[in-house]
């Protein structure tokens, strides 16, 4: 592999340099890069961010991907993204090579990174640290710690 | 049994043999009489945010009776609560004053965030204060259920074996949800009397049926007058509906009378978590098998039975 560019890259278009040092986020599902990009706070800083949307991929179809420059994620992060996208690869970028490559998994408990959807739940009432634990990953489904509400995909939120 | 400084905040912590430790302690106070030496010098803080007449008047009569003292109140209004305190402030500042505290609350979760708290107190080195969950919500009310429990075990001699109906609004009601996680643990027939708008929610079916507990959903009273054991009334809620034409479609179905109550098995019973409106006539209050006003009075021995585990006055 010539860099972090791929051939498939080449085939989706992206000849864009490839980055020196940074994260490339792949296997979004299409529609959520942006989604991610945002949550990152990726558009708030000063190093280049390649966002790729609705590329072809052969496992999924279509996807998503994000290369940022100098910027690697925080375990808040990933767990952040496996919300967004459980089926993410999160590819870390040394001195153009892939230096590690890691899958995204739900975590057991998500502590303060999910919202309860229970409206009348204390967590979102009052100032209180959202504590939910995976029950399924596919689909995925949460319980919430206080409320024992079950939070089904599609409907999680995350903290702000 | 591990009951010492436990938060009582949801029946599914709960074990079988942890619930009948319960019913016989309390069978036990019921019989010897209270011992009103045994919580002396102990304080219980009632929280109560919403109204409630049975939960805060037995827990109350309960600490007494055992001779706690109790520092209450009852609604927000007069506390700081209406000055925007959050409960988190709320708990650390009453755990000071008391050893337990048992809360109502309106936000569902309210009562595990209270337990957190008091654990967390902990760790700069206080006492664990033990929370009582006494309602969160639409969430649960443990204590309910164990007094539900232990009236089904006082009236019948025993729970395994028994026919009961849960009758009224299976959707939102807690009582019926509660008792029916608690009653997966034995070996019962549980017949869920509503109108379809108002039957037992999805998850409490995949439960049982994840446990192999057999059930039956019925829309008429008649279905199972005559062979439950246990008929358990709940309150059709006027405000869960969205419009008034659906509730009084369902709010006349859903009511027994002293007739409707004659065809049941001499040895059945018939319960309400209360308040009742208008499910159960007046008329039926003079049948021997009406046993809400007793079951209610069950509170009392239940709730001083987990106050002293949970207080360490009695193993």
């Amino acid at each position: 592999m010539a860099g972090n560019t791929t051939s498939k890259d080449a085939k989706n278009g992206l000849m864009v340099r490839p980055i020196k040092d940074g994260t490339v986020i792949d296997h979004i599902p299409p529609g959520k890069g942006i989604k991610i990009a945002e949550m990152l706070n990726l558009f708030r800083q000063d190093s280049v961010v390649i966002i790729g949307q609705n590329l072809e991929s052969t496992k999924y179809g279509r996807k998503d991907l994000i290369k940022v420059e100098n910027r690697f994620l925080r375990s808040d992060e990933y767990n952040k993204i496996s919300l967004i996208a459980p089926n993410a690869t999160i590819n870390i970028i040394k001195d153009y090579e892939i230096h590690e490559k890691k899958k995204v998994t739900v975590p057991d408990v998500l502590e303060d990174v999910a919202v309860c959807t229970n409206a009348n739940c204390i967590s979102n009432k009052e100032p209180v640290p959202s504590r939910l634990y995976t029950v399924s990953r596919d689909p995925l489904v949460l319980v919430c710690h206080y409320c024992n509400f079950e939070c089904k995909e599609g409907l999680i939120r995350l903290k702000a | 049994m591990g009951f010492v400084n436990r938060d009582i905040v949801s029946i599914k912590d709960f074990k079988k043999e942890e619930l009948e430790h319960i019913f016989k302690t309390a069978e036990k106070m019921e019989k010897d009489g209270y011992d009103s030496t045994l919580l002396r010098g102990r304080k219980v803080g009632l929280l109560f945010y919403e109204p409630s007449t049975r939960t805060r008047m037995s827990f109350d009569a309960a600490a007494h009776a055992l001779g706690a003292e109790t520092i209450w109140f009852a609604g927000v209004e007069g506390t700081s609560v209406m000055k925007g305190e959050t409960l988190k402030d709320t708990i650390e500042t009453v755990a000071n004053y008391v050893d337990l505290i048992v809360m109502r609350h309106p936000f569902d979760g309210s009562a595990r965030w209270a337990a957190d708290v008091t654990t967390n107190r902990t760790k700069r080195g206080h006492k664990k204060v033990p929370i009582i969950n006494g309602g969160d919500g639409k969430n649960e009310h443990p204590t309910q259920t164990m007094l539900d429990l232990y009236s089904i075990r006082k009236t019948q001699g025993r729970i395994d074996g028994l026919e009961i109906a849960m009758v009224g609004d299976l959707k939102y009601g807690r009582t019926v949800h509660s008792l029916s996680y608690a009653l997966s643990m034995y070996d019962c027939k549980l017949k869920y009397v509503a109108p379809d708008s108002l039957q037992i929610p999805e998850h409490i079916e995949t439960f049982l049926n994840r446990n192999h507990i057999q059930f039956t959903k019925h829309s008429k009273i008649e279905d199972i007058i005559s062979s439950a054991d246990i008929i358990y009334m709940t309150r059709i809620q006027k405000e869960r509906f969205p419009d008034e034409n659906e509730y009084n479609k369902v709010k006349g179905i859903f009511k027994i009378n002293r007739a409707l109550l004659s065809r049941a098995k001499p040895t059945a019973r018939l319960m309400h978590p209360l308040p009742r409106v208008d499910e159960i006539s007046v008329d039926a209050d003079e049948d021997l098998r009406a046993y809400y006003f007793e079951q209610a009075g069950n509170g009392v021995p239940v709730r001083a039975a987990l106050l002293s585990l949970v207080m360490g006055a009695i193993e």
